[in-house]
């Protein structure tokens, strides 16, 4: 016999924790009821949301949907409920929706923004999923510059065809001269100029009314125009750029601002980060004024001042007036962001370059850059977002974007008096579309991160 | 960089300004110069034939001359007969008060969300993550539209507070009445008021100032002044002789006493708002206009600041939290003593700009009809007059002055609170 | 030689020469349509349907210019201006002629460097209250708040009046007339004002228009025409002639239906002039003989445009008062066609 008295030979099974602590019950008390304070304020919350629901989900779904005008809506209201009061009239977006999305594009022609739309993914992948998307889809982001005005604007396959010629010229005689980097510069440079002389053309023409670029131009514009849609192979359908509208309009100016800013950051920032002082002085300048005045004022620029600083007679669409007063804007605060990458970089990098004899721009483009502009994507991703919700205010200047066109829209007398209804598509559309993005940032920062870890 | 030695002395050609790496800047510089003034020149010179060729001069006299709008929302007194200089100075105050406001409440929200979004509470946390999604994704002029729109549905018309069982009263002991129109509050009156001095006689920029505020503000003065005196006198005595003497009730005297006898000589008292005619009548009434705008920009840029406010938050090393908690802190103290004081280096140069942002974004004013200084200047001044290149550069001019203004300031804070490193 | 060009048109930038052709005629001609101003969207007067046509009253008017001097109705660009870029995207040749209820005031004739040329619509500024106020005139408006569009004349017109009669106002600046409906809907405000004819089309739109009453203050005098610049005086006397074309079309019965009919040849011969079977007022505009035909077919003459847009049978709902026809005691009066 043993002195002990019990001796346990096998090892008693886990308990389970106490009910209250797993589960539902267990959730709810870790995380809303872990003490009388967090108690009170979990109730306070659930009658804050019970309150904003009931009233918003009613109007929301209890509406009508059918309706060609806003007293149809109306009827159809008194009928169903009895009162007009807390119930949405849809019929408004049911009505105007293509509208809202496109603007006047010509509905036949709908196809083009929407293959636009597609072609930016498909261009913006290799760039934003790296590591999953095929690179020979680079190809599409090399083209998508020159492919994409001419599928909004149209004309002819040659234009894009001229201007990518014209880029690849500049970018040769730039290279001769100066190395790769300032050949892309004058690349991108001409390519842009090229666009808007293209673009402001039909208007152009009879201003150059004498000097020397009259034949040049003239006879380009005269060439060009002269280009039948029978003999010109993959001609489009011209659209002029006041035809653009709604979320079509938001959209364009933000993609063209952010993509012509992001070359005029890069100088911009280089300039400011230079030891030469005048360069500098100049960036600071122009960086510091822009981001140091509302955009509004700038699109009072481009409304009524825009023509006043141009050769007399210069009239470029307001529309194009926008596009590059919002690329300065996009341009101030992207050369701030990149800056931010530039910082970033160790000084490691800067003196490793030196050290294997690169001169200067071959060392920002083999070197710093590619690292600097990787980690200011989710900078430049929120500028985009910044931007596309700041071209809301070109509807104070009477562009009809989406809010623009929710006051024609209400000028029509069958939607005479309709509110809410349009502001909500607006906020939501907007609100999917920059969540969207913004989603994307974070992924790209969680990203980064463990890279860099 | 390694030292080179001195090239060859040689006679200077001409290529050596493209080639030679010291004279290379040089000439970059050169020409950057002269582009950007050829640039200014070709600006100007087309402005100046435009102008002619519409007939229009450059000239600031319309600045003169009688504005004939009325401005509602003012803190300066104002009438149509003034001139648009005036105008446009009422303006710019509506400006600065809208985005003063507008930065405080918004580093106040900004901060509670940011910290919120961090609770252990599980709702809160997500409530204040679909406030600030939802804000920062949806542009901040329909916010201001939203906000308005909310303002005027949902508050009662002054016509509810109207006859004897009305359905609505004012709160606050019948002094504040918040109405679809804007808020009433009480206006502080002297029945033996000293009058007004009026600054810079009668020119744009003159404006009354309350001899009575002056005289409150300097026995405040004196009181808080000798407040800190006798707590110096006590702190003396206690380091002396180990006793500190009792001093909270002179203390509390010496603040409260002769300003409370100076309002009673003054005959300080409330001007309640009341209901008269269409409107209520008396008291300070701030518009819906305002409030609008107030609410919408501080809700707007908060959610910006929460997101800053949180990174800064979760930047500092959870270390900090742990030894803080080892000390014996309560969770509340951990965070204003230990974590938010690390956290403001990081949060503060963000914070700039998005304060530099908010008084930016206060330039959407016109969508509510609050007229700030892109309302009056450049909205119906510039309306009125066709005068489009002198009010939009004077526009301009004045956004960059006070952009320059707050970054400077805070940029002087931000280095007085920024970590010293070795 | 791409690059060539390309250096070329900057040269052109750089060196440019001569100011903006004078002749807006020929622009219009070579390029095949009419830009014409209009407003974002003011019921009844211009706005877009759903497949993005525009329609109104101001419309109607460029429609008849774009008809006379291109031959096809269709052929015009709507451009829509704010009242603060209206002026300029004028005097910047982006538009060739505005339609867009602007009041003729006389520093915008002379200071803006403006042309009027002529009036389509007599409007005057007017307020319009709920019922249950149970206010009869203007003038018992002492302290009340009022809904005013800011950027037009309506707000100095109103300071004046209130200034004059020696009452006080608070007033209610807004951007919009959506605004203003629903702040005057919530009772934010007291009183609208805006133009007679504003407040009918607002009015309409109510969900109880008879609760609501318009006084019968108007306290000023809004003569709304088409304008081109200051300057083109050929340009301005086609867009003037043909607004007094559409009136003379009413006052002599001619019709969208029966123009065609009428320019066979008939025994007054005014209309005959006017639609171009006898003499040759064409020429002296620098038209064929047939505009005028073609401006009465696009939308009908004055009257009918009148109807079709803004008249009793439409929501808009306005009555012709000072619209109509000398004839019928208004105040639309065209010059002779001689």
């Amino acid at each position: 016999m043993s002195d002990a008295s019990f001796v346990r030979s096998e090892m008693l099974s886990e308990q389970d924790p106490p009910p209250t602590s797993v589960g539902v019950i267990g959730w709810l008390r870790a995380n809303l009821f872990s003490n009388w304070w967090n108690s009170i304020l979990t109730v306070l919350c659930l009658a804050a949301i019970w309150y904003v629901l009931s009233g918003l989900l009613g109007w929301t779904l209890l509406s009508v949907w059918n309706a060609g005008s806003l007293n149809e809506c109306r009827e159809i209201m008194i009928a169903s409920w009895g009162s007009t009061h807390g119930h949405a009239c849809w019929g408004v977006i049911n009505d105007r929706w293509l509208q809202l999305l496109f603007g006047f594009y010509p509905p036949e022609l709908y196809y083009r923004p929407i293959l636009a739309m597609l072609l930016l993914f498909a261009a913006l992948a290799p760039v934003l999923f790296a590591d999953k998307v095929s690179p020979r889809l680079l190809y599409v982001t090399a083209a998508y510059p020159f492919l994409m005005p001419w599928l909004m604007w149209g004309g002819s396959i040659w234009t894009p065809v001229g201007v990518a010629a014209g880029f690849v010229l500049a970018y040769l005689v730039g290279r001769k001269l100066g190395g790769t980097v300032p050949g892309l510069v004058l690349g991108i440079v001409s390519a842009i100029v090229w666009w808007m002389l293209w673009l402001g053309l039909p208007v152009q023409s009879e201003v150059f009314g004498s000097g020397v670029g009259e034949i040049l131009v003239v006879g380009l514009g005269e060439s060009l125009a002269s280009i039948s849609p029978d003999a010109a192979p993959f001609w489009l359908e011209t659209v002029e750029s006041r035809k653009f509208g709604g979320f079509m309009l938001s959209v364009l100016i933000g993609v063209v601002a952010i993509g012509c800013s992001l070359p005029l950051g890069i100088l911009l920032a280089l300039g400011r980060q230079s030891n030469m002082l005048i360069v500098k002085a100049i960036c600071v300048g122009f960086i510091e004024f822009i981001r140091g005045v509302p955009l509004i004022t700038l699109l009072f620029v481009a409304s009524t001042l825009l023509n006043i600083f141009l050769p007399p007679g210069t009239n470029f669409d307001i529309i194009l007036r926008v596009m590059i007063m919002v690329t300065l804007f996009a341009a101030a605060y992207m050369a701030e962001v990149i800056r931010g990458g530039l910082a970033g970089l160790p000084t490691g990098q800067y003196e490793g370059a030196d050290s294997l004899g690169l001169n200067y721009w071959q060392a920002q483009r083999l070197i710093i850059m590619p690292q600097a502009l990787k980690i200011s994507i989710p900078g430049i991703v929120s500028t985009f977002i910044g931007i596309f919700k700041d071209t809301t205010l070109v509807s104070i200047i009477a562009l009809l974007d989406p809010l623009g066109l929710s006051n024609s829209i209400r000028a029509d007398t069958d939607w005479n008096g309709v509110y809410w209804e349009l502001f909500a598509f607006i906020a939501l559309m907007f609100f999917i579309a920059c969540f969207g993005m913004s989603r994307y940032s974070m992924y790209l920062e969680r990203k980064l991160k463990t890279e860099n870890d | 960089m390694a030292t080179m030695t001195d090239p060859p002395r040689e006679s200077f050609r001409l290529s050596m300004l493209i080639y030679d790496t010291r004279y290379r800047s040089l000439t970059i510089q050169v020409i950057a110069l002269f582009a950007f003034m050829l640039l200014v020149a070709w600006i100007i010179s087309n402005t100046v034939q435009n102008l002619a060729g519409l007939g229009k001069e450059v000239e600031f006299g319309f600045f003169g001359e009688p504005a004939s709008y009325d401005i509602n929302q003012r803190l300066l007194e104002y009438t149509s007969r003034d001139t648009h200089l005036r105008a446009s100075f009422i303006g710019l105050l509506n400006t600065l008060v809208v985005a003063i406001l507008g930065c405080i409440t918004a580093t106040v929200i900004g901060v509670f969300v940011g910290v919120a979004r961090l609770s252990r509470n599980w709702l809160i946390a997500r409530i204040m993550t679909v406030y600030v999604e939802m804000f920062r994704n949806v542009p901040v002029l329909l916010w201001i539209v939203f906000a308005m729109a909310i303002l005027i549905e949902s508050l009662p018309s002054p016509r509810a507070f109207r006859g004897e069982d009305a359905p609505q009263s004012l709160i606050l002991n019948d002094s504040v009445a918040i109405t679809n129109r804007g808020v009433y509050v009480p206006e502080a009156l002297f029945s033996r008021s000293l009058g007004d001095v009026r600054l810079f006689g009668e020119s744009s920029v003159r404006f009354d100032v309350s001899l009575d505020l002056i005289v409150i503000i300097a026995v405040l003065a004196a009181s808080v002044f000798v407040f800190r005196r006798i707590r110096a006198w006590a702190e003396r005595v206690q380091n002396e002789t180990g006793n500190r003497p009792t001093t909270w009730h002179f203390q509390i005297a010496v603040l409260v006493v002769p300003t409370v006898i100076l309002l009673a000589a003054l005959g300080f008292h409330l001007g309640k708002p009341e209901l008269k005619g269409f409107n209520f009548a008396g008291g300070t009434h701030l518009r819906n206009s305002l409030i609008a705008l107030w609410i919408a920009l501080s809700l707007y840029t908060a959610a910006f600041i929460a997101e800053i406010v949180r990174g800064g938050i979760l930047a500092i090393s959870k270390g900090q939290t742990e030894a803080a908690g080892s000390l014996g802190l309560r969770p509340n103290r951990i965070m204003s003593l230990v974590i938010l004081p690390q956290a403001l280096r990081v949060i503060i140069p963000p914070l700039i700009s998005n304060y530099l942002n908010l008084t930016k974004n206060s330039s959407l004013a016109i969508a509510v009809g609050y007229l700030d200084i892109t309302g009056t200047l450049g909205g119906i001044t510039l309306n009125q007059t066709g005068r489009e290149l002198e009010c939009i550069l004077l526009l301009m001019l004045i956004y960059l002055f006070i952009s320059l203004s707050i970054s400077v300031g805070m940029n002087i804070y931000n280095k007085r609170v920024a970590l010293v490193e070795r | 030689m791409k690059k060539s060009v390309f250096y070329g048109a900057i040269a052109a930038a750089v060196v440019l020469g001569g100011a903006a052709g004078a002749a807006t005629l020929d622009d219009v001609k070579a390029r095949g349509n009419l830009n014409c101003g209009v407003s974002t969207g003011l019921v009844g007067f211009a706005a877009p349907d759903a497949s993005g046509n525009w329609e109104g009253f101001d419309v109607a008017v460029c429609r008849a210019v774009a008809a006379a001097v291109l031959g096809d109705p269709q052929a015009v660009e709507f451009i829509p201006t704010t009242g603060k870029t209206r002026f300029t995207a004028l005097a910047s040749g982006e538009v060739d002629m505005l339609a867009r209820n602007t009041t003729w005031t006389f520093s915008r004739d002379t200071d803006l460097k403006l042309d009027f040329i002529g009036v389509n619509y007599y409007d005057g500024q007017g307020f319009m209250v709920p019922k249950a106020l149970g206010v009869t005139s203007a003038k018992d408006l002492d302290g009340a708040t009022v809904c005013i569009q800011t950027g037009t004349t309506t707000e100095l017109n109103l300071a004046d009046f209130f200034r004059v009669n020696n009452i006080s106002y608070e007033p209610v600046p807004i951007e919009t007339n959506a605004e203003a409906q629903q702040q005057y809907l919530a009772e934010a405000c007291d009183v609208y004002t805006t133009d007679a004819s504003g407040l009918a089309a607002t009015r309409a739109a109510f969900e109880s228009p008879g609760d609501h009453v318009i006084l019968p203050e108007i306290i000023s005098k809004e003569p709304l025409g088409p304008v081109v610049r200051h300057g083109d005086n050929e340009w301005g006397d086609i867009v003037r002639w043909t607004l007094n074309a559409l009136i003379s079309a009413e006052e002599l019965g001619i019709t969208s239906a029966n123009v065609g009919e009428l320019a066979g040849g008939t025994n007054n011969p005014e209309i005959n002039r006017m639609l171009g079977t006898e003499g040759t007022l064409g020429d002296m505009i620098g038209l064929d003989a047939e505009w005028a035909q073609r401006a009465i077919m696009a939308e009908g003459n004055y009257g009918e445009i009148f109807e079709k847009n803004i008249g009793e049978n439409t929501p808009v709902g306005l009555a012709r008062g000072l619209n109509a026809q000398y004839t019928d005691g208004g105040l639309i009066y065209s010059p002779p066609f001689r």
